[in-house]
């Protein structure tokens, strides 16, 4: 064993590990988490005895949840999932990466900033749903009009969040770089970025939930598969409201769980600072 | 394997020993009031020699250290090292800041290793180097630590040795120890001063401490205040390897006295 790894081994047991929440701690917020469920559910059901609406109106709890499962065990559901879940993912990987680079532009030349700054505020101020049956009509009723949608939702916060985080590093640690005679592109990718991490991903986090809704308004502009397209069916052709929810609670759980993925990477990448 | 002696940037037969002139160097900072910081300053620093910069804060000690390190161009004059002209941040200079800088989400190891990715050394070089530094500055045991789990006076251990790692002939030490208590400053003193008789280092030392600068340097430059030049060059001809207890010395403290008397002279020239 080098005298390294001896001494990486010889601190891990000594210093740098963090405690984590202990086992007590954990349960107790699982428990909270359960507990407020389970009162949303009630409430949930309490509406619809107080109320007294059909179901094609407002389904109950109990209702949505038989319909989810079946909607799950006949196969109806995962073919739309994994079709939005491709929208979502890859429009988020192109917005993100883009925004990324972008934001280091942006952050590293006021020129650019001057630029590219008034056209990036009006894209954002403009809605998308807005934009949607345009981009559609352009690029057809696919995937690539979807992944433009999505893409632009995600760009804006990233962008700026990488902005702001890079020029938010700490400009001695960049003299310190330069004395060390690093390139510009040394600087960028060795300390501006992995510096203004904690920003970027916080960007991200945003920027994964807009990518849920950009799909799904992509797929209502026009679409054949994915859930915003089974959201429109179930509306509209075969009137089932309690498949509307079960979809809806459908992408409510890949909402919740890609953003609780962006938690742990982010966790993961800049947690033990 | 490497005894800590080779370890250092210069050991034996690895790198020769490099001395500096400051020619006439002027800068200004450009501003809405552009302020000159240096004024025609000359310097001399022979190879392996340790000189102690001290002056009024905000004299241009640290600027001076960052012209010499290539970090700042100077309106006029020039710095060289063994007679070539320094333009940029230069590869024969290792510097270490006030603060030690280090890279929070980057273990001490891979800190170390920062300026050797830059360079471009392969692994297996990167490797053994930063085991031989981790060794020499005796960070070991911290080696996969965060910067945010170490004391004041490690991390600025590894700074020193992140400054060393690609073999610098010259060391620029920016107020190194300032942000530490007493009895770490003094025990660091001992260690650099240890450091350099194992090499043949050239070493200058900007500090705010007259005893500090007594105990390290072979002479003290004292600046004047803004803007700077060299306003007294004070030899400290005390045997090494020095202890701590020789700052009680009658001598030393007749060195310290003169140094403090063009200090205060100076401080009064400008007011």
């Amino acid at each position: 064993m080098s005298a390294v790894e001896h001494g990486r081994r010889r601190a891990q047991r000594n210093v740098g590990v963090r405690p984590r929440l202990d086992p007590a701690g954990r349960t107790g917020n699982a428990v909270l988490v359960a507990l407020s469920l389970a009162a949303f559910l009630l409430v949930w059901q309490l509406v619809v005895w107080v109320s007294g609406f059909k179901s094609f109106i407002l389904p109950g709890p109990y209702t949505v949840a038989e319909r989810f499962v079946r909607a799950w065990a006949e196969g109806m559901m995962w073919p739309h999932v994994q079709q939005t879940l491709v929208e979502v993912l890859l429009g988020f990987a192109i917005g993100a990466l883009v925004a990324v680079a972008a934001g280091v532009l942006l952050a590293r030349s006021r020129l650019a900033e001057r630029l590219l700054s008034p056209y990036l505020v009006a894209a954002q101020a403009t809605p998308v749903l807005a934009l949607a049956p345009l981009i559609v009509l352009w690029f057809g009723n696919g995937l690539l009009s979807k992944l433009v949608i999505t893409t632009l939702i995600v760009f804006f916060p990233v962008a700026i969040a990488t902005m702001v985080g890079i020029r938010g590093v700490d400009r001695r640690l960049l003299e310190m770089a330069r004395s060390f005679r690093a390139t510009d592109w040394q600087v960028i990718r060795r300390v501006e970025v992995p510096a203004a991490l904690p920003s970027i991903l916080g960007g991200m986090r945003v920027g994964i939930t807009l990518a849920v809704i950009g799909a799904i308004v992509g797929e209502w502009a026009g679409g054949e598969k994915g859930v915003g397209v089974l959201i429109n069916l179930a509306r509209g052709s075969l009137f089932d409201i309690p498949l509307m929810f079960a979809a809806l609670v459908t992408l409510a759980l890949l909402g919740v769980t890609l953003y609780l993925v962006m938690v742990l990477v982010e966790r993961r990448l800049v947690g033990e600072r | 394997m490497t005894t800590a002696g080779e370890a250092l940037m210069t050991g034996p037969g690895r790198v020769a020993p490099a001395g500096i002139l400051v020619d006439d160097v002027s800068l200004t900072f450009d501003g809405s009031r552009p302020t000159p910081v240096l004024d025609r300053l000359r310097l001399e620093v022979r190879p392996r020699e340790i000189v102690a910069l001290i002056g009024p804060n905000g004299c241009g000690k640290s600027t001076l250290l960052r012209v010499i390190a290539g970090l700042l161009a100077p309106d006029e004059g020039s710095v060289s090292i063994d007679g070539r002209v320094v333009a940029a941040p230069d590869e024969r200079v290792g510097l270490v800041f006030q603060e030690p800088r280090l890279l929070a989400w980057r273990s001490v190891e891979a800190n170390v290793r920062f300026p050797l990715e830059l360079a471009g050394w392969p692994r297996d070089r990167q490797r053994a180097r930063v085991g031989e530094l981790l060794d020499l500055m005796a960070i070991l045991e911290v080696a996969a630590a965060r910067p945010s789990t170490l004391s004041g006076g490690t991390a600025q251990r590894v700074a020193i040795a992140r400054a060393l790692a690609l073999e610098p002939s010259v060391l620029l030490l920016d107020e190194p120890f300032t942000a530490l208590d007493a009895l770490t400053r003094e025990r660091l003193n001992v260690e650099l001063q240890a450091l350099w008789e194992r090499s043949a280092a050239t070493i200058v030392l900007v500090t705010h401490s007259i005893p500090e600068a007594v105990f390290l340097a072979d002479r003290v430059v004292v600046l004047s205040p803004r803007p700077a030049h060299v306003v007294a060059d004070v030899p400290v001809p005390i045997e090494r390897p020095r202890r701590l207890a020789d700052l009680d010395s009658a001598f030393v403290s007749t060195v310290a006295a003169e140094v403090r008397s063009h200090l205060a002279g100076a401080a009064e020239g400008a007011a």
